[in-house]
């Protein structure tokens, strides 16, 4: 048994179903269906938050392997167990998961009045499947909640989206579908030659150099899509334009996570020779995400898709940091991970309030808002300084870090995805100023109300975090140092055993 | 002479003349008792195939085996799941007649020999009896142009297609000598046993099976017989002959000619990647989702070809693991397309299907399952038949062939889920009708089969695993 004396990722993970049970059995007309599907969705997630504090509290952060391990025999002919565990990597996006949930419903209190009862179940199923793919410890059940996560968004974005929201959904659908299927034959690949899919066991195995990198090009054929890296962003502003706040915030805050998670999970430590050998690639479409994707959420008239190109160019520096193989680097990208799933969900919520007051998106329809809404102006520049990356924020510690890491490999590297931080400080005050300052033109903006008790509610635990992480890293940090050293040190044995391998055929 | 092998079928044929009988001699409207009475024999018949004793009989013409068994369950299955979906609606479309279930059954009991042949000639007496069953089924709604349009169609060329397997085992017999399976196994260990005329002979016999699965390019049938054909006819259709004519291609590829892998792979990878590429972009166009569910089902065989393609048994367990969820999920989607009904008429376009989500959010749900099951998207059933098929691609090098099955099942996904979105992002048009309580029955259960099918993919895939270990020795 593990640590926790019960299962508790399984328990985590399968909570919010049983919350969907209790809404699909909720009899009665619409607005009792609707209210009791709110209330009943909230409490599921938060009781899911809550259990899955227990991670916070009881996980070793000097155990770099995974624990609170769990196995039940699922297909014992193949060798496919039903594995959970979590390790340094990945249990603060479990707990990133969790958090975010119990937001998205309480920012879509209000803002969904259409089938409620709908939305709510995709958002617990949504919840299930991301907190699930997190967990697994086994590369099939990895698969089945990676692409499981697909169904729920789909109709997200599909049924509460706006205008163009089919387009939207479609292109989100079967862009990522179509790299998962080339993840699928690259899993199958990985399990024949291993003989299992134990994700600790894949670790360990030593792939052919020439079949990693035929792996490695699957694999990033379905990390990449998700990241999402350039060029294949181009269905993030779309999606994040046409889904509803909540989807939008649940899109940045976990999904855009994926990508990079898989990168590290199984990219880097199952393929050490090929992430060695395109690593350079790796880090060309990533310094091209962050300068030219900053370039385009300059010119854009539509605040949500400004902050779908700036997660753009943030991912670009997650992916650099990833690849830099040092510690710096790879810890840098994965608190800049948790930051940005932090502040871009924010900054998705701060463009969801005044939507739903005026219901645009044009940034040439607002202006002067300091004056009305002066709560509403401080929590707005509380995450444009984080986004920015402005010390004793959270958005300084990952970049500062990454940029160090890619400094000891290539100057113009560190310098190149430096010009992220400029580029973004350009387009977030540029931002700002449009929105909050000058003076108020339309008549409509002179009656907007500021922020009520329940979007305080949204915002304080995320301002909390923000600052937390920014002024006192350490308590994150130190979840994966331990996990991340071991993860580095293994990465290079590994290229170093190959490089001896392939000397000792030279001679 | 080891007759009682043939139990099963003989006592299904013997129900089959009964039924007849009674339903001749009995003076008024006897439909129901006699569905009734069939779905009874195939339960019984069911249970003797389940109790079998592994051999040979009537002189090596006729085998049982776990591969046998495992599809003649399946073929039963599908046989009385197009029974009971036909009930309400041959009564509320006026063509209920006693003859129906009789035809059913006969077109089984030809199935249940196709599955257990081991020779050409039994091989060829199966296949005809379930044919000829099966013309007169397309027809079956006699008065409707539709519908004699589809028997005509399906009778000719299918005709032509009899015919040329006839002539593939008439060379086959010339070159060898002999028509018996085991014999042509033990003749073909040496290669050089194999003259042109034999590998002209099997590819005849691979364009006549071919057609019976509905593989590009002997497709051209499938969608009107599909479309005109009554839709429990379609259930029919769509279950029961796949799973026989593909265990048949199985069975004659798997043992007679096992050792030639070499020379008829290829054939069978050009097919696959041909139905599977037509099967995933001609649906796109598409209306009518009795003509979607076809192509869809092409692009299905195509997927089922790639483990055949294989050559071994991991690729014949992954295809019996594929049929079985095919069959499943194809009756249950038929089903809710039998639901689509406004003021008594059957209506079959995707359009009909606008806002269901609101009319009707169980078939709704329903019609979601099986769409992304069909699509293969994890946790569905579908998706476990995919990675079964691609594991045994990849094991068997393959990788050409894989990569142009995933990407085509991306292609696909975009047809099927584009019926969802009219289910769920387009304005409510007006509800369908009630549906009889079998109809909500069958999709529920196979709905759960279909959503549930990951928590115990054990048993099935087990059978599978014994049955396949049969072919490819």
């Amino acid at each position: 048994m593990n640590a926790a004396g019960f299962p508790i990722l399984s328990i985590i993970t399968w909570l919010p179903l049983v919350g969907c049970v209790i809404i699909m059995s909720v009899r009665g007309d619409e607005a009792t269906v609707a209210s009791n599907a709110r209330w009943t969705a909230l409490w599921t997630s938060l009781l899911v938050l809550a259990v899955s504090l227990v991670l916070w509290v009881k996980f070793d952060p000097r155990e770099p392997g995974f624990q609170f391990n769990e196995s039940v025999s699922w297909l014992p002919h193949y060798r496919i167990a039903y594995k959970m565990g979590v390790d340094g990597i990945s249990v603060l996006f479990v707990l990133l998961s969790t958090i975010l949930t119990p937001i998205c419903i309480l920012a879509s209190w209000e803002s969904i009045r259409v089938r409620v009862r709908e939305f709510m179940l995709s958002f617990l199923v949504l919840e299930t499947m991301l907190v699930g793919m997190f967990c697994a410890a086994d590369f099939v059940v990895f698969y089945m909640f990676f692409e499981g996560v697909l169904i729920p968004m789909y109709l997200i974005i599909g049924i509460w989206g706006g205008p163009r929201r089919v387009y939207a959904a479609v292109k989100f659908f079967l862009y990522t579908l179509a790299g998962s299927v080339l993840m699928l034959l690259a899993l199958i690949a990985m399990w024949l030659h291993a003989g299992t899919t134990d994700i600790s066991v894949l670790m360990d195995t030593h792939f052919p150099v020439q079949m990693q990198n035929w792996l490695f090009f699957a694999l990033m054929a379905s990390f990449a899509v998700k990241v999402p890296m350039w060029p294949v962003h181009t269905w993030l502003p779309d999606a994040h334009v046409e889904a509803p706040t909540a989807g939008s915030v649940i899109l940045a805050g976990v999904l855009l996570k994926m990508g990079a998670y898989g990168f590290l999970r199984f990219s880097v430590p199952m393929l050490p020779d090929a992430s060695q050998t395109f690593a350079p690639l790796i880090f060309t479409l990533s310094v091209i995400a962050v300068i030219y994707t900053s370039a385009v959420a300059l010119a854009q008239e539509d605040m949500k898709k400004l902050i779908a190109y700036s997660s753009v160019a943030h991912m670009g520096i997650v992916t650099i940091g990833i690849f830099t193989f040092n510690e710096q680097g790879v810890q840098g990208a994965l608190f800049q991970m948790l930051s940005h799933g932090i502040v871009s969900s924010a900054l998705f919520l701060v463009v969801g309030v005044i939507y739903d007051r005026i219901h645009t998106r044009d940034i040439v329809r607002y202006g002067g808002l300091a004056d009305r809404m002066p709560a509403y102006a401080l929590v707005f520049m509380t995450f444009t300084m984080a986004t920015m990356g402005l010390p004793a924020t959270s958005g300084f510690v990952g970049e500062f870090l990454v940029i160090i890491g890619a400094a000891q490999i290539n100057f113009w590297l560190a310098l190149l995805g430096g010009m992220g931080m400029i580029l973004g400080t350009a387009y977030m005050l540029y931002l700002y100023r449009r929105i909050i300052f000058g003076t108020i033109t339309h008549a409509d903006l002179r009656n907007i109300l500021d922020l009520n008790p329940r979007e305080w509610a949204v915002f304080a635990p995320l301002i909390v975090l923000t600052l937390w992480m920014g002024i006192y890293p350490s308590s994150f940090t130190g979840f994966f140092d331990e996990s991340v050293a071991a993860m580095v040190q293994h990465h290079h044995a590994a290229v170093a055993s190959t490089v001896r391998l392939a000397q000792g055929m030279t001679h | 002479m080891n007759w009682t092998l043939a139990v099963p079928e003989l006592v299904l044929t013997c129900a089959g003349l009964a039924i007849l009988l009674f339903g001749v001699l009995r003076r008024q409207d006897s439909t129901l008792l006699a569905t009734m009475f069939t779905i009874g024999a195939f339960l019984v018949t069911g249970l003797l195939v389940a109790t079998r004793v592994d051999g040979f009989g009537f002189n090596g013409q006729f085998v049982t085996d776990a591969f046998a068994t495992f599809n003649k369950e399946l073929i039963l299955l599908g046989g009385a799941l197009a029974l009971i979906l036909a009930l309400d609606w041959n009564r509320s479309q006026g063509i209920a007649r006693f003859e129906y279930p009789v035809l059913v059954l006969f077109a089984t009991v030809g199935m249940m020999v196709m599955v257990s042949a081991s020779n050409l000639m039994t091989l060829y007496l199966g296949l005809e009896l379930q044919s000829l069953a099966l013309y007169v089924l397309a027809a079956f709604a006699r008065d409707n142009l539709r519908s004699s349009e589809a028997g005509l169609k399906y009778f000719v060329l299918s005709g032509l297609a009899s015919g040329l397997l006839l002539y593939g085992i008439s060379l086959v017999y010339g070159f060898s000598g002999t028509m018996d399976f085991q014999t042509l196994h033990q003749t073909l260990m040496t290669p050089t046993a194999a003259p042109p005329g034999l590998i002209v002979g099997i590819v005849f016999i691979l364009v006549g099976l071919s057609f019976k699965i509905s593989a590009v390019p002997f497709h051209m049938w499938t969608p009107d017989v599909y479309e005109g054909a009554p839709t429990p006819v379609t259930v029919f259709f769509a279950t029961g002959p796949k799973v026989a004519a593909m265990a048949l291609l199985l069975r004659v590829m798997g043992t007679s000619f096992a050792e030639l892998v070499p020379a008829w792979q290829s054939l069978i990878v050009l097919m696959s990647i041909a139905s599977m590429v037509l099967g995933s972009f001609a649906a796109i166009g598409q209306r009518n989702i009795k003509r979607l569910m076809a192509y869809s089902s092409i692009g299905h065989m195509g997927y089922a070809l790639i483990g055949l393609a294989v050559g071994s048994s991991d690729g014949v367990r992954g295809v019996l693991v594929y049929m079985t969820v095919y069959v499943l999920m194809t009756a249950g989607m038929f089903a809710c397309i039998m639901s689509m009904k406004r003021s008594g008429r059957p209506v079959e376009q995707i359009a009909d299907l606008s806002g269901l989500a609101t009319t009707d959010p169980g078939l709704a749900m329903a019609i979601s399952v099986f769409m992304f099951s069909l699509a293969g998207i994890p946790l569905m059933a579908g998706f476990f038949a995919k990675l079964y098929i691609f594991l045994a691609a990849v094991k068997g090098g393959l990788y050409t062939l894989a990569v142009i099955g995933v990407l085509t099942s991306v292609v696909g996904a975009f047809y099927y889920i584009r019926v969802i979105k009219v289910m769920y992002f387009d304005p409510p048009a007006e509800a369908f009708d009630r549906r009889p309580p079998a109809l909500s029955f069958i999709v529920a259960a196979t709905g759960l089969f279909t959503a549930f099918f990951f928590l115990f993919p054990a048993p099935v895939v087990d059978a599978a695993e014994l049955a396949s270990r049969v072919l490819f020795r």
